[in-house]
């Protein structure tokens, strides 16, 4: 499973600004609501979160400390 | 060209104009199709138009000497940029790049005077966006120079650090930026510093804080 970014469909408006600003093709819309596909090519570029408009598209990080 | 007026109408330089002033803005407009990547302003060249997004996202950005880049702005449909040099003729202040297939419209520099001496109310609704302009970088000024955000950042990753045994928090970086009073285009600036300090390291979708003591001693300076 490829942990990819979280959409809260309640907020999403269907804009499709994410998906023009995205190169890895996760992103499609469904019935005017955006679905994520799995996919490696997904860098974390967070650039489908920067444009959103209404904040339907999170790419949360997970901190960690690497312990030597 | 498929300029149409309820676009028009969207963009806040034109609400509450008739539809044969439209039309005569219209005649000044032309249309631009730009692809992911592609630079459609440079900071420092002279400004050609002033541009709106029809379609897709324009992110704003400068350089600084060292090639670090600042985002000051993502510009969605119906918003406007590289309006002040368009307006004063001054060189671009700012560079402006698609972030995807991005189509623009834009009224070249030298027809802007003559359109504001035509349609003088349309200068109410410049002053606004200008406005508007003005607080968003005066906010990112004060965050970029007067405050230690990187401190602020670094004690935000500090604080929802997983130890290990428990995971950690899940953050975005819209969040970080609540949390650290600022902006997210500020946050992410801080985490490429944080990272070319070689204090964290950012495997896709996990920071991994690889120098815990120096984070500390970051974030600490920020008190
Ligand atoms: S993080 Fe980047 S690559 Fe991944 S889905 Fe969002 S825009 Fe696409
Ligand atoms: S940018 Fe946001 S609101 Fe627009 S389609 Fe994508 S998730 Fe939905």
């Amino acid at each position: 499973m490829v942990v990819m970014p979280v959409v809260d469909r309640e907020k999403c408006n269907g804009c499709g600004l994410c998906i023009s600003v995205c190169y890895c093709e996760a992103l499609i819309l469904v019935d005017n609501v955006i679905t994520v596909l799995e996919t490696e090519e997904c860098g974390w570029c967070t650039e489908c979160e920067a444009v959103c408009p209404t904040g339907a598209i999170a790419c949360p990080f997970e901190i960690v400390i690497e312990h030597s | 060209m498929a300029v149409n007026n309820s676009f028009l109408k969207s963009v806040a330089y034109f609400p509450g104009l008739s539809t044969e002033e439209l039309d005569s803005v219209k005649k000044l407009i032309f249309e631009k199709k730009v692809e992911r990547g592609d630079i459609i302003v440079f900071e420092g060249d002279p400004p050609e138009a002033l541009y709106f997004v029809s379609s897709g996202v324009v992110k704003m950005f400068r350089t600084s000497a060292e090639g670090k880049e600042q985002v000051l702005n993502i510009v969605r449909p119906g918003e406007s940029f590289n309006d002040v040099p368009a307006f004063d003729g001054g060189l671009n202040l700012a560079s402006a790049q698609a972030m995807g297939p991005v189509t623009l419209y834009g009224i070249p520099k030298h027809s802007l005077d003559l359109f504001l001496q035509e349609h003088p109310q349309v200068a109410v609704s410049v002053a606004n966006v200008l406005a508007a302009q003005v607080r968003h970088l005066v906010s990112l000024v004060e965050d970029l120079s007067f405050r230690p955000v990187v401190g602020r950042v670094a004690k935000v990753l500090l604080e929802y650090a997983g130890d290990g045994t428990s995971p950690g928090q899940q953050l975005t970086q819209q969040d970080m930026a609540a949390m650290a009073g600022t902006a997210r285009e500020v946050v992410s600036r801080s985490l490429k510093v944080l990272q070319s300090e070689g204090v964290i390291e950012i495997d896709r979708h996990r920071i991994v804080i690889t120098d815990k003591e120096a984070l500390r001693g970051i974030a600490g300076a920020s008190n």
